[in-house]
């Protein structure tokens, strides 16, 4: 980094890169071939089950024979085996599985339990000692422990004893000064799980008002309790809570979450439209707005092209059926759906992709590409051509795009387009070498000529000679070229 | 067994035991014969602590995947619970236990919490009407689970969401108890460094909680000399970076889980010879990964092209030993021969599964897409036309690449330009909801919450004097013979490991300015030993130092600091412990709300 200015401002300037060396990487794939065939080459001496003798044993499906995993499945799979009874009950796919998501021990992992009756409201009440024995191992045990006959406990010991899994009631503590004497020691001993057990002891004996107005001032706490709420799916509270903060764009986004949950789509359409006059931020406001109006059109569409494939009188959906129900897809996916479908359409229908793009504002480039890839998909040269031609209102028969062609022709490619298709748009690619390399890709054999040609390269000309076909149209262009002496060739 | 915990500068191994100890103990307490009921999720962290040989010493006869419905019979006087606390377990439980009672009657039953108990998840147990039918309820503290010679993981996936998005700070307290448990075995760490929010938060944790220990003085002799503790915020950009170290590429291509991989079978069909080959096998390969196999961990941290070389080097090596069998001649020479078969078959095995792994990467790097994305990635980092929208990001998107990669390079393109100008950030923002989906304006917005993605507000963008002060772009990185940290991502240097490098010589007192410009406080604070602990260092003795990522770390980050530990003049070795080994994708995806349903 000792370079100097002008140095550096060209570097910066610049933005090749030679990191991640790729230029030698064919010296690399040698070296893995290298590495390849030794291994094929040296033949196991011994039978290869015993391959492995001196290192750990593995199943093919790769865990360690005996490791805990492994076990897990092999005893339960001999149990099954032995057992006739059915051991294991056939589990309702609709069971909630559970998440491997998340480790550990949190608040969000806490409460993610249906929720059944009573929010703990008994949560106080003390466990017999008997049923609970503290397993702490001898290293970490303070010696604050030992004063466990003791049963008046200060606000502090409390938590102490709350840390340590151990009973202490706290229903003792009757005062407000008292019970947020609680919440703070608890606050400070930042053990999320006591937190919440004296919120919940909290949110029972005080009334909301006081609550909130506390929580306001104890941030850590506050948090905790908002966590608590949407665990344990106390929607209302939550969202009152959140309108006393004043924080009105929480609590839009958390009433827009519940969509996710609502399978039906005529009432979550209904809720999104409820969801329109909440207090979003300007930008989420016009996105929710654009959410909403989606799903209105994707039903009325949904319910429409549904009745016309059923009817079996419209040809494009005998040729091509629906693959699924466009509900609930992205924009963009339903806009490729609609050109599709509905290419043709009048402006005035929802299911026009030109009354979509006007609706959500969609980019050219966007409604350029995703066109270009539904009518590609159907084969509709004359429709990919139209969109090029169409722009062209200066009267010039030139075709203009606001993609680079080079991508023009990789959507054409993957949509199986024939080599005269391709070859029109490789020829508009500007670069020659980008054009080149294009065409030989796409084997456009007279690109490729035309563009030697046009750079008067006699040898790589006579060398593409022997890449066409023998008595191919193409080679006796290149022969009619070479002998063209009206040609001055630069080599 | 796990001797390769013990090759390093610190035994881990001592941990390991610890807690292979406590398991025992807990068995034990359980007389009888028993069968272990297992949340699905814990096998994976429980193997790196014990194989099934242990649990089978104990009287573990049989053991189930928790399910709702009826346990499976088994012919056994213990049934044992090990669960994390979360409620939704409990109810299963809860059902298991009441459908057992109708037919057996002389089955005790345990419950094992991991890591802690839960009071909120017993009182579940309570309402449910099962609370009495238990004769252990006990919690097995599993903090810091050794997972390499020199790294500890806590594998807490949401730990980074928990801290930066819901302010819950449970992981921090568990982070601060691992630590307390780390220092009963290695003795008090003298110093503590840390940079961040979080890093304040556990080094306050720690403190207090050896206050409350006074009086039991801890009369071991330190192994380790500093701790530093890093939030995961103050380098936002790094996991954000493909990495392309040989395991950084292997956990982003296929994921890493608990030290295994799961790869495409067909490289790795084994024909025999004079055998047709047979059907492929359709199940993935798994594979364990770590130092206990040679190669592995001669070549995870290189860069990887520079596994190639290393990989036909050792291939060169293995086939001349092989060959060495034409020579013995004599009695004595053949048998020394054979009797050093074993570890040459392993070698081989090892050799082949290496070369078939990076196969598939190369295939993989050397594609088109890989190279397009990884130049745009370091436009970014070197801070190129970081504020206009990218014409790649937008052809990406276009082409509906998956959202998590796009998201990726919008937020390191955010993250590199000090926020984003506002009208290009609703121009991506328009862009991906109307291709993916209007519901990912939650996504963004936690996105937003988390500092990844956000509106530039100031125009002073800090970005270029980090990365000037701090040397984060190397120009001339080595790849196959590295003398920077700059090599794990042919270039870049993660701003994390540079804080690190810079901690160790000449001190941080050297970049107050850049520390000041990234957010949360630094801060030194120190532990006071018994006379007669402080170290009499030897000379040319390196000293030790603990890096905790606070919300996780990748693995070109821990290979650099490996580099660093290997580095002659260093004069420090790294033991790197986190909260769990994360990638730009995971990290992304546990930011995601309802990922799964974005996976198109």
């Amino acid at each position: 980094m000792t370079k100097s200015k002008a140095d550096e401002e060209e570097y910066w300037n610049s933005s090749k890169f030679k990191a991640f060396t790729f230029d030698d990487e064919d010296d690399e794939l040698i070296r893995l071939k290298e590495s390849r065939q030794a291994v094929n080459s040296i033949r196991p001496l011994v039978d290869e089950d015993d391959d492995e003798d001196d290192v750990e044993k593995v199943s093919w499906s790769g865990e360690p024979v005996g490791s805990i995993s492994w076990s897990v499945k092999e005893t339960a799979a001999s149990n099954q085996r032995t057992d006739r009874e059915p051991a294991f009950p056939k589990i309702p796919t609709d069971t909630p599985s559970l998440s491997k998501s998340q480790s550990g021990y949190s608040l969000s992992s806490l409460f993610k339990g249906k929720t059944k009756g009573g929010n703990f409201q008994s949560f106080t009440d003390t466990f017999s000692e008997s049923s609970v024995r503290l397993y702490a191992p001898e290293l970490r045990k303070p010696k604050s422990e030992y004063k466990d006959y003791v049963s008046d406990w200060s606000p502090e010991e409390t938590i102490q004893r709350l840390q340590q899994g151990k009973t202490a009631p706290l229903e003792k503590f009757r005062s407000l000064q008292d019970k947020l004497l609680l919440l703070d020691f608890a606050v400070s001993a930042h053990d999320g799980n006591v937190i919440t057990a004296v919120l919940i002891y909290l949110k029972r004996t005080l009334s909301k008002e006081v609550l909130f107005r506390e929580l306001e001032s104890r941030q850590t706490a506050l948090r905790h309790f908002i966590h608590y709420l949407t665990e344990t799916k106390d929607q209302r509270l939550l969202l009152e809570l959140l309108r006393a903060l004043g924080r009105t764009e929480d609590v839009a986004l958390l009433q827009y979450k519940e969509h996710l949950s609502i399978a039906d789509e005529n009432k979550r359409r209904d809720f999104l439209k409820s969801c329109l006059s909440l207090p979003f931020s300007a930008e989420d406001s016009a996105h929710v707005q654009d959410h909403y109006t989606l799903l209105e059109r994707q039903i009325i569409i949904e319910a429409t092209d549904r009745q016309a494939e059923r009817g079996g009188k419209v040809e494009i959906f005998q040729k091509f059926p629906r693959r699924a129900s466009i509900l609930n897809m992205p924009l963009i996916t339903t806009l490729y759906y609609c050109c599709f479908y509905h290419y043709t359409e009048a402006e005035g229908t929802y299911s026009s992709p030109l009354n979509i793009r006007q609706t959500f504002k969609i980019s050219e480039k966007q409604y350029f590409v995703t066109a270009l890839a539904a009518r590609a998909k159907l084969k509709a040269w004359l429709d990919v051509d139209a969109l090029f031609t169409s722009r062209n209102w200066l009267g010039f028969t030139r075709k203009k795009s606001p993609l680079s062609f080079h991508r023009v022709v990789d959507i054409l490619q993957k949509n199986s387009a024939p080599t005269r298709v391709l070859q029109d748009y490789v020829g508009l690619v500007e670069d020659p070498d980008t054009r080149i390399s294009l065409a030989q890709k796409h084997k456009c054999h007279d690109i490729v000529i035309n563009t030697y040609r046009d750079m008067k390269d006699r040898q790589l000309l006579l060398g593409y000679r022997g890449k066409v076909g023998r008595g191919s149209a193409e080679e006796r262009k290149i022969d009619e070229l070479l002998n063209n002496q009206q040609i001055r060739w630069k080599n | 067994m796990a001797a390769h915990l013990s090759y390093g500068r610190v035994n881990l191994n001592i941990l390991r035991e610890a807690a292979r100890k406590e398991l025992r103990e807990f068995l034990d307490k359980c007389a009888g014969s028993k069968a272990i009921v297992w949340d699905e999720y814990l096998t994976g962290p429980f193997g790196l602590i014990a194989q099934y040989s242990l649990l089978k010493e104990h009287e573990v006869e049989k053991m189930f995947t928790l399910k709702s419905g009826r346990l499976p019979s088994a012919d056994v006087k213990n049934i044992i619970f090990f669960v994390r606390p979360r409620l939704e377990l409990m109810d299963i439980i809860a059902e298991n236990v009441f459908s057992e009672d109708k037919h057996h009657s002389s089955r005790d039953f345990h419950i094992l919490f991991v890591p802690r108990r839960s009071m909120l998840c017993e009182q579940r147990l309570k309402e449910q009407g099962v609370l009495g039918s238990f004769i252990n309820i006990d919690e097995y503290i599993l903090d810091l689970i050794p997972y390499d010679g020199d790294l500890l993981s806590m594998e807490y996936e949401s730990a980074f969401r928990e801290c930066y998005l819901e302010n819950d700070q449970t992981s921090l307290y568990h982070t601060a108890k691992g630590l307390m448990t780390l220092q009963a075995l290695y003795g008090t760490i003298p110093q503590i460094y840390g940079k961040g929010d979080c890093a304040r938060h556990v080094a306050n944790m720690m403190l207090r909680m050896k206050r409350e220990f006074a009086g039991t003085q801890n009369q071991i002799l330190p192994v380790f000399d500093t701790l530093l503790l890093l939030d995961r915020n103050v380098d936002l950009l790094t996991p954000l970076a493909t990495q392309l170290t040989y395991e950084g590429l292997i956990d982003e291509i296929y994921g890493i889980n608990n030290g295994y991989v799961k790869l495409p079978p067909e490289k790795f069909a084994q024909k025999k010879q004079g055998e047709a080959s047979k059907d492929l096998p359709t199940e993935p390969k798994k594979l364990q990964l770590n130092s206990a196999e040679e190669l592995y961990a001669e070549i995870r941290d290189k860069n990887f092209n520079a596994v190639g070389a290393a990989l036909s080097k050792k291939a060169k090596i293995i086939s001349a030993a092989f060959e060495e069998r034409h020579n013995a001649k004599t009695v004595g020479e053949i048998k020394q021969f054979v009797s050093q078969l074993p570890h040459m078959q392993a070698a081989r095995s090892s050799l082949a599964n290496h070369t078939s792994i990076a196969e598939l990467i190369k295939d993989i790097t050397t594609s088109e897409a890989f190279f397009d994305n990884l130049t745009v990635e370091q436009e970014f980092m070197t801070g190129v036309d970081t504020d206009k929208v990218n014409t790649y990001i937008e052809d990406c998107i276009a082409q509906k690449d998956p959202l998590i990669k796009i998201l990726r390079l919008v937020c390191m393109q955010s993250v590199c330009n000090n926020g984003l100008k506002q009208k290009v950030l609703d121009y991506y923002k328009r862009e991906i909801l109307q291709t993916y989906g209007y519901e990912h304006i939650l996504t963004l917005n936690n996105l937003e919450k988390g500092g990844l993605l956000k509106p530039q507000t100031s125009s002073r963008n800090n970005y270029p004097t980090i990365r000037k002060t701090l040397k984060l772009w190397m120009e001339d990185a080595n790849e196959q013979n590295p003398n920077d940290i700059s090599y794990v991502y042919s270039g870049y240097a993660p701003l994390s490991i540079r804080l690190t490098q810079v901690l160790a010589r000449p001190g941080w007192r050297s970049i107050e300015e850049v520390l000041k410009m990234l957010p949360g406080p630094h801060f030194e604070e120190r532990q006071q030993l018994p006379s007669g602990l402080h170290k009499k260092r030897q000379q040319g003795e390196n000293r030790t130092t603990l890096v905790f990522f606070l919300g996780g770390v990748t693995y070109a980050e821990i290979a650099a600091l490996r580099f660093l530990s290997q580095m002659e003049d260093s004069g420090m070795e790294y033991i790197i412990a986190t909260t769990k080994l994360v990638n730009g994708t995971t990290w992304i995806k546990s930011l995601m709300d309802r990922p799964e349903s974005q996976m198109t």
